[in-house]
């Protein structure tokens, strides 16, 4: 099978590719890349005026199979990111049952082979049911396809259990993601703490409740010689931490989620539930540090989170609805907003959102270079479209950009070589 | 001015012009209660329900009272929060209040925001009666409108507001409304019972209660819970008495002429004497009186219909 896609501007962070040519794709691997390839082809399609890039490669995403397939599963979750051009997607351990041993290992990659739509790679928990109490066998999940641990969700509180995990992890090179929060400290807040919790009459969550961990989490890793990845960072101090240890050359990666840059606090003051997630929306402060950050390399991914809730759990009470908000559909147009104001560039944004998770997860994904995986979208960037609830593929409809306008759509998203999602066809399949 | 909005949810979102639009229009709606039938036709057909999740007699009997006045159909629900627990959401239960036809709903509900949660899924007036720590609309109403007649005018006044200003939604209130309108505010409470950046809302803060109400024109005493919130640290009853409880001593000191202000029930000897309670500078009594005009003003602009909101 020979699939040939003409004339689009290409972009691939492996290389600093950035120029306009045509891609060819045999047998579900990129062939080659370069201006005026003519060959006779299974598929064309012309592309011109398209961006050609490597599918996103999202290491945060809760899938919520198996335990609550009422607001996500495997399929509809892959579905939706096919939708938001990720190709690769990490699915997070925090399920029911957690997935924390073999068997729930093995169980959750059968899932994934049946029903998934894109590459769902797999992350354990770092202790027994994500309680905090007892580290699960980090050694063995290697072997059984896990490319990285985190209790996402919650912190490990015990930081000597932490540190024996990060050894653990270490030995087997394989990649611990902490989720920075510590729970004392951040005890039933519901939105950032000050002014805005004060307004709204809610308890905070405070800054140092995330960067007093993402501190702590760092110097434990450090010590122990292992990596870490400092997951949904919110906050200028955390960033401040991470690219102080960078600068010591300790071996620390971290992401942001497009919520925490696209938004501020004031954004919830009207009790929008779909503004609730956890750390929460920061100051306009906090939103241009990220923006530096991302454009500096300091933060080096963005990852959506996508935190998939019924609405049954959302229509509620303001401090009784869930945190999260769903993002696989939306987190390519968000970064894209950073490029229309001139933060970044299209190579540094491939790099945020596809190139460095693939190479901080250690997975063979996120370029274009000849001999790779097809995994690629074609994207009109200059399309502007409206956020409503019944646009979205996820099962669950709790995205914050509801009612934005966003530029940015995709028009195919191709894995393996394979079309996967083409704009349009959407309900007539 | 023409008033336009469905619910009244807080004074937040409220213009300096919205707020005295209330004030005068409960200034015409005060001399009904002093007739011998104290009705005016004015919501006529019209049902008003009083939604609450919280229990309240003063704030509940005084829409009541403000809704009959006004010729409305009352009806009380109080939802016991062991019945909530059976199941039913909030939207569901403001729903099906609404399919019984109910034009008003004034809902009172332990959860910060959620009379804005229920405005907006509902096609009914909603006035918040209070929501957690957030707002109680009405009470500061009640309050700026006591003062106002005090005084004649708010702008330029220094209101203290004393007391747990960090779980009140009477204080947060009163900031929005009486810093809209000119007047100078400070807050005092022990340090623990401050919220963080409230000074960002236009207020003065002090943890010195003779200092703060030095020279005021007035003093909000809240009521102090002491039972309220596991999570905060409170400081002993007599000592906080001491500290910042309002006597005639205090008051003498801080230059006497000080309009004594409270949204109720009191707690004698735990943030105001019994004496300065009944003395001559309370006005606390007038404002329960109060609060029947203004709640009619708030029902008549919500729900007047079409001449109200155009």
């Amino acid at each position: 099978m020979r699939f040939l896609i003409k004339n689009s501007r290409i972009i691939d962070p492996s290389r600093n590719f950035d120029e306009p040519g045509d891609i060819l794709i045999e047998d579900g691997k990129v062939k080659d890349i370069g201006k005026n390839i003519n060959l006779e082809a299974d598929k064309i399609i012309e592309a011109s005026g398209k961006i050609a890039m490597p599918g996103l490669v999202d290491m945060h995403v809760h899938l919520r199979e198996p335990g609550r397939e009422d607001k996500e599963t495997v399929e509809s979750g892959t579905r939706a990111a096919a939708k938001g051009g990720v190709t690769s997607v990490l699915a997070m351990p925090n399920t029911e049952p957690a997935i924390d041993c073999a068997d729930s290992i093995e169980r959750i990659k059968r899932i994934s082979e049946e029903r998934a739509k894109i590459n769902v790679f797999i992350a354990a928990a770092i202790t027994k049911g994500r309680a905090g109490r007892e580290l699960t066998d980090i050694k063995k999940f290697k072997n059984l396809g896990v490319v990285a641990v985190t209790d996402d969700g919650s912190s490990v509180d015990d930081a000597s259990l932490m540190l024996q995990a990060f050894s653990a992890a270490g030995k087997e090179r394989i990649l611990v993601i902490c989720h920075c929060e510590d729970r004392k400290l951040s005890a039933a807040g519901q939105v950032n703490k000050g002014l805005t919790s004060t307004r709204m009459g809610l308890r905070g969550i405070c800054r140092e409740s995330e960067y007093s961990r993402v501190k702590r989490d760092i110097e434990l890793s450090a010590k122990a010689g292992s990596r870490v990845h400092i997951a949904h960072v919110s906050c200028r101090e955390s960033i401040e931490i991470i690219a102080k240890a960078k600068k010591k050359g300790i071996n620390v990666t971290a992401e942001t989620a497009p919520h925490y840059f696209s938004f501020n606090e004031n954004e919830v003051t009207g009790f929008d539930t779909n503004k609730k997630m956890n750390p929460p929306l920061r100051s306009q402060d906090d939103v241009l540090s990220l923006k530096q950050a991302l454009a500096e390399g300091v933060i080096d991914v963005v990852a959506s989170d996508h935190a998939p809730h019924t609405e049954n759990e959302k229509d509620v009470e303001f401090d009784k609805a869930a945190f999260g908000v769903t993002g696989l559909e939306t987190e390519l147009s968000a970064c894209i907003e950073l490029v229309e104001e001139g933060r970044l560039d299209w190579l540094k944004l491939s790099r945020l959102i596809a190139y460095n998770p693939a190479s901080i997860l250690g997975i063979n994904k996120g370029s274009l270079r000849p001999g790779s995986d097809a995994d690629i979208i074609l994207v009109d960037a200059d399309k502007k479209w409206q956020v409503a609830r019944g646009n979205f593929v996820s099962k669950s409809k709790n995205s914050c950009f509801i009612g934005s306008t966003l530029k940015g759509v995709v028009e195919y998203t191709i894995l393996d070589g394979r079309i996967i999602y083409e704009a349009g066809l959407q309900g007539k399949k | 001015m023409n008033w336009k909005r469905k619910d009244l949810l807080g004074l937040e979102e409220l213009s300096r012009e919205e707020i005295v639009a209330i004030l005068d229009t409960a200034a015409s709606f005060k001399e009904v209660s002093t007739r011998e039938i104290k009705k005016v036709p004015a919501l006529r057909g019209k049902t008003v329900v009083n939604l609450f999740y919280e229990p309240s007699t003063r704030t509940r009997v005084s829409f009541e009272v403000a809704a009959k006045r006004l010729s409305a159909d009352v009806i009380n629900v109080a939802i016991e929060t062991s019945s909530v627990r059976k199941g039913e959401t909030l939207i569901d239960t403001g729903r099906n209040i609404e399919a019984l036809k109910a034009d008003v709903i004034v809902m009172r509900h332990s959860s910060s925001g959620a009379a804005a949660i229920l405005a907006k899924k509902v096609n009914a007036n909603v006035v918040n009666a209070g929501d957690g720590w957030h707002e109680h609309p009405t009470q500061a109403l009640l309050d700026m409108f006591t003062l106002k007649e005090k005084t004649g005018e708010i702008k330029g006044l220094k209101v203290c507001i004393i007391g747990d200003i960090a779980h009140s939604r009477v204080a947060r209130s009163n900031i929005w409304g009486l810093t809209k309108l000119g007047a100078e505010v400070i807050v005092c409470a022990p340090r623990m019972l401050i919220p963080p950046e409230i000074e960002k809302m236009g207020v003065k803060v002090s943890s010195n209660a003779d200092k703060a109400i030095r020279g005021v024109d007035a003093v909000n005493v809240l009521r102090m819970q002491f039972e309220r919130d596991e999570k905060t640290a409170f400081p002993q009853r007599l000592e906080y008495y001491k500290n910042f409880g309002i006597t005639k001593e205090r008051l003498h000191k801080a230059g006497g002429n000080i309009i004594v202000m409270h949204p109720g029930p009191i707690n004698r000897g735990v943030e105001i004497s019994s004496e300065v309670a009944d003395g001559p500078n309370s006005v606390i009594l007038e404002q329960v009186t109060n609060g029947i005009a203004v709640r009619m003003a708030v029902l008549f602009l919500v729900a007047g219909g079409e001449k109200n909101r155009t």
